[in-house]
């Protein structure tokens, strides 16, 4: 990419090598240009999570927005995001042998964190 | 609900927390192949209405009331969705199929969802009773009207992913989502924004719902709207390749396209070619045409010019839907009758270019071929850059977007933002090798296996069903602000509740605002003065001039004013003149039949117009000739006394006088004479003199020696209804 952010219209110039192509060659070139744009955008989607999503899933889960804004703050300060919070209340569900809501009250309150710090071990990140 | 009925807001608040949409996704119209209509057959039209206004002239067309194929959008933003539905059901009987409903200011930065029922800004707060609330007046409401209605909002912000899930599960129909308008617009941080993008479109892909997307901010932001014509191809592109990629159908995937420029710019030449390349690249794609809303002043009439120009090229091209600007956008958030009009606009040119690629192409050579093929060049050599760069990211950090040269052409003046900067920035975490979320619809990597499920089944199984199977899951909460809710509005205006004490209104129930329109033989500034003086001599309040319009520089200007009025009007203590009684054509036609009839007609005093008289008597418009009342018809420009020579002559018993021009009373003037000349010729008791036209109120008439006086929107059954009457008082 250029330094100068600054150019004149060269548009004559630079369509050198787009003159022989069809209109549908064109096209295909748009789309698969488009394709290579966001393919790392994709990637990372793929891999990454984030506090809006793991929230989404706590709603999906049955609780409610200021329920899984607690669970997902928690879920940070003890460094499992990389679990996933909706893992986090599961695993919790299944530990304790209680089920999803009361875990996922408790884990917004603070509690049970001990327990998946024993269960997912590891580097907490 | 019936139609005399309003709507019952307390009704539609009861057992919310029990509501159930009726169904999920989106709805087109149906068209109907060759849809006839008062002896005219249509091309491009859709299934009618069971109830509708129809346009106004349509009174003179059998009251039909042609539907479009396009669905119709209105969007609505008045702040507080308990007036908003009652706008809803106005658009709706106005044609409007998509009811966008506007966020309230400063959601897309909120950290999560909003319960409750608080009023907003320039739009709603979007919360899960407010989308219950209105979704339930518009299933009413699509009943009354017999067409499903697309309910419709934003997933955007830092709170896409929740926001989607809500609508999934309150039975949305359609969203605006597209992470670039986070990152450019929002100032959101763009790796947050691209990866919770995903999760939002797995999530609306799995609802059915219609996704539009923000490339037409572009247009409204850039300093020149026409030059990023070739970076709105590229941000559509990826718009729609990433929701692709998120699992969306192609078909519910809507481009939201603006004709970039607007007149005095030569507008077709612009937008044409530009929405020709469009279409040509995205084919399979829906195309949401929105009216272009850049270059919109106060003048609503200019923004419904541009609108219809708007719309020839929807016509020229293709739009699936059809979304309406109002055209007093360019001075307030949009008042009810606003809305309306944006729906009529649309509905009146879009039936009245009905049939149009039947008779009429787009070159594919020339001037037309050439810029289209321009248009395409430059997007493609952006994304050529765009790569060798170092892909979106980076360029976004470049300020590749929204500059305002044409591409490759440069000005430096794009927006930029950083990969770590924005709102929400460092808050994107990399999901490890044992991730795990036990719900559906779930984009991305997700280790199922290390519970034993296979890929394809339903990770909340594990945890007996997610939201999405089981609405028992979702937790509603009614209201969080004691202060801030709907409950509390409906108490300040419970005294317009039931319609029994009314006051002008524009957005709110009770807000009492007027519009006064003012032209003075004056200069700009000294008429906006002179307004604001008038506006406060009236007992306005909170005089503010809207519109400002010079006629002449020193002879005239015009003046749009508004304020709010202190007035209201007990409905009781009115007197309400009843509507005009009508006999059946059986019963004039066999009165007639037995009491031959003839009358004269013309148009009196200076004056050419003869098309309201002819209506009234001609038999192909429905005039009383058809009930076989003899008419004479002696033209325009006649004077009173031939008039009345002439019935003499031909021993009519009525006269019929048109009079149209009203400059200086003549209209009431010439009334008089004719009067005082019937009695002068002592025929007066025999001869019933009846006077039409459109300034003409009947009250005056009569008051000026008149039998009546007939104004506008009057028939020949109004006309014969009358005279058959009066002879019968007379005793023939």
């Amino acid at each position: 990419m250029e330094k100068s952010n600054v150019r004149p219209d060269d548009w004559q110039r630079r369509r050198d090598h787009l003159r022989e192509s069809s209109d549908e060659e064109l096209k295909a070139r748009f789309w698969h240009l488009t394709e290579e744009v966001i393919a790392p955008m994709v990637r990372l989607a793929q891999t990454q999570t984030t506090p809006s999503i793991e929230r989404s899933v706590l709603l999906r889960m049955g609780f409610s927005d200021a329920e899984a804004k607690a669970v997902v703050q928690q879920t940070i300060e003890h460094r499992r995001m990389g679990k996933g919070a909706g893992h986090c209340v599961y695993a919790l569900s299944l530990i304790d042998h209680i089920d999803i809501r009361t875990a996922g009250l408790k884990l917004g309150a603070g509690e049970g964190w001990d327990r998946l710090e024993r269960r997912f071990g590891g580097n907490p990140r | 609900m019936k139609p005399e009925d309003k709507l019952d807001l307390r009704a539609i608040l009861a057992d919310l927390d029990n509501y159930v949409p009726r169904r999920r996704g989106w709805t087109w119209r149906k068209p109907v192949d060759r849809l006839r209509m008062n002896g005219y057959e249509y091309s491009d039209c859709s299934e009618p209405l069971k109830n509708s206004v129809p346009p106004i002239a349509a009174k003179s067309f059998g009251g039909i009331d042609p539907q479009p194929r396009q669905v119709i959008t209105t969007e609505i933003a008045s702040g507080r969705f308990e007036d908003d539905i009652r706008r809803m059901r106005m658009a709706a009987w106005h044609g409007a199929d998509h009811i966008m409903v506007i966020r309230t200011a400063g959601q897309s930065h909120f950290d999560g969802l909003i319960e409750g029922t608080p009023q907003g800004i320039g739009g709603v707060p979007i919360t899960r009773k407010q989308l219950r609330a209105s979704r339930k007046a518009l299933d009413l409401i699509e009943d009354e009207v017999g067409r499903p209605i697309n309910f419709h909002s934003y997933v955007s912000g830092v709170a896409g992913p929740e926001i989607a899930v809500l609508f999934a599960e309150e039975g949305v129909n359609g969203a605006h989502q597209d992470p670039q308008y986070n990152v450019l617009y929002r100032n959101i941080n763009m790796v947050r924004s691209f990866v919770d993008a995903a999760e939002s479109k797995k999530i609306m892909a799995w609802a059915d719902m219609l996704q539009i997307d923000g490339a037409h901010n572009a247009n409204a932001t850039a300093k020149e709207a026409w030059k990023v014509m070739p970076e709105l191809l590229v941000q559509h592109a990826i718009n729609c390749a990433f929701s692709l990629q998120a699992g969306m159908k192609k078909e519910n995937i809507a481009l939201s396209t603006v004709p970039p420029t607007a007149s005095p710019a030569p507008d077709l030449k612009t937008n044409l070619p530009y929405a020709v390349a469009l279409r040509d690249f995205f084919s399979g794609y829906r195309m949401r045409a929105q009216m272009n809303t850049k270059y919109m002043e106060s003048s609503t009439r200019e923004a419904t010019v541009t609108h219809v120009l708007n719309m020839m090229i929807s016509k020229l091209t293709s739009a699936d839907i059809q979304s309406t600007i109002t055209p007093d956008e360019g001075r307030n958030v949009p008042w009810h009758m606003y809305n309306i009009e944006a729906c009529d606009t649309a509905r009146q040119a879009l039936v009245g270019m009905d049939g149009l690629s039947e008779l009429v192409e787009i070159r594919k050579d020339g001037l037309m071929a050439e810029k289209v093929r321009e248009i395409k060049e430059r997007a493609v050599l952006f994304l050529e850059e765009m790569l060798a760069g170092g892909g979106y990211f980076r360029a976004v950090e470049d300020g590749f977007f929204i500059d305002s040269g044409i591409f490759p052409e440069r000005n430096g003046d794009g927006i930029r933002r950083k990969i770590a900067g924005g709102i929400g920035a460092n808050t994107v975490f990399e999901r490890d090798s044992d991730y795990f979320a036990p719900v559906p619809c779930h984009f991305g990597f997700n280790n199922v296996a290390q519970y034993g499920l296979r890929p394809d089944e339903d990770p909340a199984s594990l945890i007996g069903g997610s939201t999405f199977t089981d609405r028992s899951k979702i937790r509603y909460v009614d209201e969080l602000d004691p202060e801030d809710n709907v409950e509390r509005r409906m108490a300040e205006t419970a005294r317009y509740a039931d319609g029994a004490v009314i006051t002008p209104e524009v957005q709110w129930r009770g807000d009492g605002i007027v519009v006064v329109d003012l032209t003075f033989p004056a200069s700009l500034p000294v008429s906006q003065a002179a307004a604001l003086e008038i506006g406060k001599r009236m007992n306005l309040e909170d005089v503010e001039v809207i519109h400002r319009e010079s006629l002449h520089p020193s002879e005239a200007t015009r003046i749009q004013l508004r304020g709010r009025i202190a007035l209201d009007v007990d409905v009781a203590k009115l007197s309400i003149p009843e509507e005009p009684k009508r006999l059946s054509d059986a019963e004039i036609t066999a009165y007639v039949h037995d009491h031959p009839l003839r009358i004269v007609a013309a148009t009196v005093g200076e004056d050419e117009h003869s098309v309201g008289l002819r209506e009234i008597i001609d038999i192909k418009h429905g005039g009383i000739e058809k009930y076989g009342i003899l008419c004479e018809y002696l033209g325009t420009s006649v004077p009173v006394d031939k008039l009345v020579d002439a019935a003499i002559e031909t021993d009519a018993r009525a006269i019929l006088l048109s009079t149209i021009i009203s400059h200086d009373d003549i209209h009431y003037k010439n009334m008089k004479k004719i009067h005082d000349y019937a009695v002068e010729k002592g025929v007066r008791d025999r001869m019933i003199l009846i006077a039409g036209g459109t300034q003409v109120t009947p009250e005056l008439a009569v008051k000026q020696g008149m039998d009546a006086g007939f104004g506008r929107g009057t028939h020949g059954v109004d006309v014969a209804t009358f005279l058959v009457e009066r002879l019968k008082e007379k005793g023939n």
